[in-house]
């Protein structure tokens, strides 16, 4: 019995010394918080903007939902890369985040994936008997998980298949559910499987769901970094958008809202 | 306690019983393991302690992970699933039962062990010179005797099971009434900004945790008074 409470607080002692460790001292780097559904482009978005500044982005994934409490309760980002608009919006206007610094980086776009051929034809395959789960992400705290609800219910089919739901904690959970078969078919964003040949997917068509308008701000906390507003330049920039698109999401004209 | 959402008790009685069920399951399933472990002379038994051990320093997301691809319909869940029709066996309760019995498995059996242990041969050939079978022995001698470790086990198996987040959150899919624990519920609150609701259950937890703390502490000394 002692030996396991002590081990357990020995490990405790040894996370948490290492959690004081690994605080990178970086001068020119920043600290970016993403939207999950973001992962992939923002990494290759680093990289072209370290190959061209030099500058070192520290990338946080997660939840915008996540992301916007930790933002609030001071947690140490600079740059903020939300999954939706409202998020964005409330921290410039709580004082979180800098006035007249968020921009629309991407337009998501929203599919019904499966990783099997021929089993996601078009919105017939959400009536099917033979699908017992339909993963999508928290939709109170991602966008991608809202968009997918309004699908369902612009298709009359939401309480149809609430049942069958099963919800990840964000939009990466929600592809693991489906890629590794626990569900059949999921929402998730066209970003993640864009290079998925094996697959079978079903564009939601736009009118289905209100746009996944993903906005990006600066953070108090990135204020005064040279490396934050550097990247959120390099984000508007051309080099970012053929990456961004290159990834199935839609550039608008960045403008400050 | 007004303006709660009516389904914020929901997660803590299908935590309840998640906990409960899986400490049963592991006082049967563990008491062998834990005997064998005491009793056994085999070179090799360190090595199955380990392995009952490792929950213990894995992280949930590894157990989590394994459990997401075991229990898929390319695993040997998926198999089990389809007996009863199903595909897999994450997103229900009972994929939540069997990971948090492998999960709080060495919560139950390493104090049953040490309980065993603890006994030593002496009062078994005691008994079997008093020709009481081995199986008579290990109820009216072993059990009685390793009483205390029994309650610290079931103890600690019932609270690592409701403070399990980890697991349930990579296989359990969020499923109200089915998958979503308090540690979930949690979670949640917290990521959609309602403090409120997740100080009423994170109080409640800490309470929680307080007493089990204390229970063992209080239990660990009675032990240590019985054997003097």
């Amino acid at each position: 019995m002692k030996t396991i409470v002590t081990l357990r607080l020995a490990l405790f002692g040894a996370a948490f010394a290492a959690g004081l460790a690994s605080t990178p001292a970086f001068a020119d780097s920043a600290k970016v918080a993403v939207a999950a559904n973001f992962t992939e482009p923002v990494k290759e978005i680093a990289a072209a903007f370290k190959a061209k500044t030099g500058h070192e982005l520290v990338l946080s994934f997660g939840a915008s939902g996540q992301f916007y409490t930790q933002i609030t309760q001071d947690a140490p980002f600079e740059v903020f890369l939300s999954a939706d608009s409202a998020r964005p919006k409330k921290l410039a206007d709580e004082g979180f985040g800098v006035k007249d610094t968020v921009f629309t980086y991407a337009v998501g776009k929203l599919v019904l994936w499966s990783k099997s051929p021929g089993v996601v034809k078009g919105e017939e395959t959400l009536k099917q008997a033979t699908i017992a789960k339909v993963s999508i992400c928290n939709p109170t705290a991602a966008p991608y998980g809202a968009a997918a609800v309004e699908t369902m219910q612009a298709l009359k089919l939401y309480d149809e298949l609430k049942p069958k739901l099963v919800e990840g904690a964000n939009i990466t959970q929600a592809y693991q559910f489906v890629q590794t078969g626990n569900a059949e078919i999921g929402f998730v964003a066209l970003s993640q499987v864009i290079n998925d040949k094996d697959g079978s997917r079903w564009m939601v068509p736009q009118n289905l769901y209100k746009p996944i308008t993903q906005d990006a701000v600066l953070l108090k906390k990135g204020e005064n970094s040279a490396a934050a507003k550097a990247f959120l330049d390099f984000l508007k920039g051309p080099e970012s958008r053929a990456i961004i698109e290159k990834f199935g999401y839609e550039v608008t004209t960045p403008k400050a809202s | 306690m007004t303006n709660l959402p009516p389904d914020i008790w929901q997660p803590v009685w299908l935590t309840i019983e998640l906990a409960a069920i899986t400490t049963v399951i592991l006082l049967i399933v563990g008491t062998p393991i834990a005997w064998w472990l005491a009793r056994s002379k085999v070179w090799w038994k360190e090595g199955v302690a380990a392995v009952v051990a490792l929950p213990l320093v894995l992280p949930p997301t590894v157990l989590g992970f394994y459990l997401l691809v075991l229990m898929g319909p390319d695993g040997p869940g998926g198999a089990l699933a389809s007996l009863w029709g199903g595909r897999t066996l994450a997103f229900t309760f009972g994929g939540l039962v069997f990971g948090s019995v492998i999960y709080s498995m060495p919560f139950v059996v390493q104090p049953i062990r040490n309980a065993f242990d603890a006994i030593g041969d002496r009062p078994l050939e005691v008994a079997a010179t008093l020709r009481a079978s081995p199986l008579k022995a290990f109820w009216t001698v072993a059990v009685p005797l390793a009483r205390p470790g029994f309650l610290a086990g079931a103890v600690l198996g019932f609270a690592h099971t409701v403070g399990e987040f980890g697991i349930v959150l990579m296989i359990g899919g969020n499923i109200p009434g089915s998958t979503k624990v308090l540690s979930v519920a949690i979670y949640d609150y917290v990521e959609t900004s309602q403090w409120r609701e997740a100080n009423i259950l994170a109080g409640g937890m800490a309470a929680f945790a307080f007493v089990v703390i204390l229970t063992m502490m209080m239990l660990e000394k009675r032990t240590a008074r019985i054997r003097g």
